[in-house]
């Protein structure tokens, strides 16, 4: 009988393979450190303490894993209508440019609170503005959308270097940004939250965009299985024909699917722009988009897994940093090392230990 | 009276060690990275000299991003690192930061300005050195058609894009220069394939003197245009051994003596905060000619460097600088 068929318990498919793959990815990656002459146990102790041992080191991995968060819940949105959006980088750098209209216009005159709510829409309709077009072009002439989104990562790179050089700058300043927004423009800090927990925030910009993306992680969950677009989308996803032949409007879907993971990325513009920088500068999104491929495959597309993933790469960005920072025989190519394996074994290769587990359950469920 | 004596001795005491200045260096580069042959690596250079000469190590980290730098900076300054010297002007907000929260830290900034107490802000007249490596140009084609490949369109390197027009119209005044940029991301700095792409295209539209303003793409530009039997011009770093008698000259920006002097100043208890403005006339910035390239300079453009660095220095010829008022006059 084949092993792919039968059904495991929850706890171990959500569980306990999830673990031996990381734990896999973590034996390899200690090989490697191994091998350029560094001691791999004292390169985990590094990699955990920079990532969780003070209040600050827990406030910067949660930054980090907020903007994973939403980058990763939109990559899924998507990827549950059967479409591959790579364009989340895009959509979140245009949606910063939302989020820092807002926070240009509305700083001088009302508090964070007014500004937020306006902020978010600001961030949400420019991200699902950039993903309109690849979804019109996938829907109404079958462009790739994996194509499409690519190449709109580039026009908004390009796109948003000419407006920071040419249109926000301050002039006589040598960095393309915008000026540094007011408090009324900002995002605060959640220290009273890391207060409760004894621990002291520091300058880690750890910010109310957690929540706004725990609250999205739930509203997702909403929409992919609790609502008739969310079936929809979902059918769409398992089989374009047969949704069409069941009535399921593919057009529609498609566009509205992709609003909402524009708008997703969009929103990640939030945690960096208002919640870190105070500014809109070049390159603020660093490749969030793309991790969040990475988060959405090893969360399997699902919010809790997204946040799991989400607060795994955070772990790794943060603690990977400091532990270049401590070990500087440990480059940064290291560190990407190190992330890579994660995300092969992880997520790529989620299914090679399946059959052998199967085997084991099986053994001691006696069946 | 003994009691506060002696607590005056030993406050005293520890004043003194406090101000033997204990140096223990700390780098932070730029996102390219620490081996990028131009800018970062010249950093790196300045700080392997002063490690030579005085058996003092230094700590350094290549960050891949914006808040990656901001924690860099902080955790070189709260583990008592001093001075910490941070290179490229993205990191100037992080610079504002941590330099207000550890005010007896002293910091170097490079290529932007942070006016605050304990920072020294180092600035190049990029122009000025542009413009040398212009004019060099501009006596040294043949066509009048020159190239200027750039990493990414942002203020300083319009300014090393400003100077260099005006240094080669300064010798060819009906010159046709045309000018592109590698991208629009992070990864412009670091493309040699795209930089070379596009400096074929100048080739084949007739430049012969095509100067690279990309930091590691530059390499690219120096590989197509030595291939293509064209000269090309280096910057940051002396390239002109990379591929000898092909690179024209570079433009040298000393990012080393910046990083070698704050270290030195410190050791020495010379620090000196404040804005240091290094052109020409500081030795900050030149056209580097060496053995690489000496056949290439005749002994005519040679004199028209020493002049026009002499009338730089002494003001008779002003270079424009593209950021006094973001617009560049040609």
């Amino acid at each position: 009988m084949s092993t792919a068929s039968v059904p495991l318990p929850a706890w171990i498919s959500y569980g306990v393979i999830p673990l031996i793959n990381l734990m896999l990815a973590f034996f390899f990656s200690g090989l490697v450190i191994w091998s350029i002459g560094e001691n791999p146990f004292e390169a985990l102790k590094f990699l955990v303490q920079g990532a969780l041992g003070r209040g600050d080191a827990i406030g910067f991995t949660l930054f980090y894993a907020t903007s994973f968060i939403f980058t990763g819940l939109s990559v899924a949105v998507a990827f549950h209508a059967g479409l591959f959006n790579i364009g989340s980088e895009g959509q979140a750098y245009i949606g910063g440019l939302g989020a820092a209209l807002v926070a240009l216009a509305l700083d001088r005159y009302v508090p964070w609170y007014v500004t937020m709510p306006f902020a978010i829409a600001g961030a949400a309709i420019f991200g699902a503005a950039w993903a309109f077009i690849p979804a019109w072009l996938q829907a109404k002439r079958g462009s790739h959308i994996v194509i499409t989104t690519i190449m709109f990562n580039f026009i908004a790179a390009a796109l948003m270097v000419y407006l920071l050089v040419n249109v926000f700058i301050v002039p006589g300043k040598m960095a393309p940004e915008t000026r540094t927004f007011l408090p009324g423009g900002q995002l605060p800090k959640l220290d009273w939250l890391m207060a409760l927990f004894g621990l002291r925030l520091g300058p880690a910009p750890f910010n109310v965009s957690f929540v706004i993306a725990l609250v999205m992680c739930f509203l997702v969950w909403v929409l992919i299985w609790r609502t008739k677009l969310g079936y929809e989308m979902r059918t769409l996803g398992v089989s374009p024909t047969a949704a069409v032949y069941a009535g399921v409007p593919y057009v529609r879907t498609v566009i509205v699917a992709m609003l909402i993971s524009g708008a997703l990325a969009g929103m990640m513009a939030l945690n960096v722009v208002m919640g870190a920088s105070a500014r809109l500068q070049v390159e603020f999104v660093a490749g969030a988009g793309f991790v969040g491929i990475a988060v959405s495959l090893m969360g399997r597309s699902h919010p809790v897994g997204i946040l799991f993933a989400a607060l795994l790469f955070g772990i790794l960005y943060q603690g990977g940093a400091d532990l270049s920072f401590e070990m500087p025989n440990i480059t940064r190519d290291m560190i990407v090392v190190i992330q890579g394996l994660v995300i092969l074994f992880a997520g790529a290769l989620e299914y090679m230990l399946r059959p052998a587990m199967v085997r084991l359950y099986q053994q001691f469920a006696g069946k | 009276m003994k009691k506060t004596l002696l607590s005056l001795f030993a406050l005293a005491a520890m004043s003194a060690t406090a101000f033997a200045a204990e140096v223990q260096p700390a780098l932070v580069y730029g996102t390219g990275g620490k081996f990028d042959k131009s800018f970062n690596e010249a950093a790196h250079a300045g700080a392997e000299k002063f490690k030579a000469e005085t058996g003092i190590d230094y700590r350094d980290f290549e960050p891949t991003s914006d808040t990656q730098g901001e924690q860099a900076i902080r955790n070189f300054a709260s583990r008592g690192f001093n001075p910490v010297v941070a290179v490229s002007f993205a990191w100037t907000s992080a610079m504002e930061k941590v330099a207000a929260e550890y005010p007896d830290t002293k910091f170097v900034i490079v290529d932007s300005v942070v006016d605050l107490p304990n920072v020294r802000s180092v600035v190049y007249k990029e122009e000025e050195g542009s413009y040398l490596v212009g004019l060099l140009a501009g006596m040294a084609s043949k066509t009048g058609k020159f190239g200027f490949v750039g990493g990414m369109d942002i203020p300083l390197i319009r300014k090393f894009a400003c100077g260099y027009v005006q240094g080669v119209k300064a010798a060819k005044a009906d010159a046709q220069i045309f000018q592109n940029m590698v991208g629009t991301t992070g990864a412009a700095w670091n493309d040699p394939v795209r930089a070379g792409e596009l400096t074929k295209n100048q080739i084949d539209q007739g430049a012969d003197v095509i100067y690279a303003a990309a930091g590691a793409s530059g390499l690219g530009v120096l590989q197509t245009a030595a291939d293509n039997g064209k000269f090309s011009i280096g910057v940051d770093s002396n390239q002109n051994h990379l591929h000898p008698g092909k690179v024209l000259t570079s433009m040298v920006k000393r990012v080393d003596l910046a990083v070698y002097n704050a270290y030195k100043d410190t050791q020495g208890d010379k620090f000196t905060p404040g804005v240091q403005a290094l052109g020409i006339k500081e030795d900050g910035v030149s056209a580097a000619i060496d053995d690489n390239n000496k056949s290439l300079i005749t002994a005519e453009m040679q004199a028209a460097v020493d002049k026009a660095k002499a009338d730089i220095v002494a003001g008779t010829v002003k270079v424009h600088d593209y950021m006094s008022d973001n617009s560049c006059p040609n």
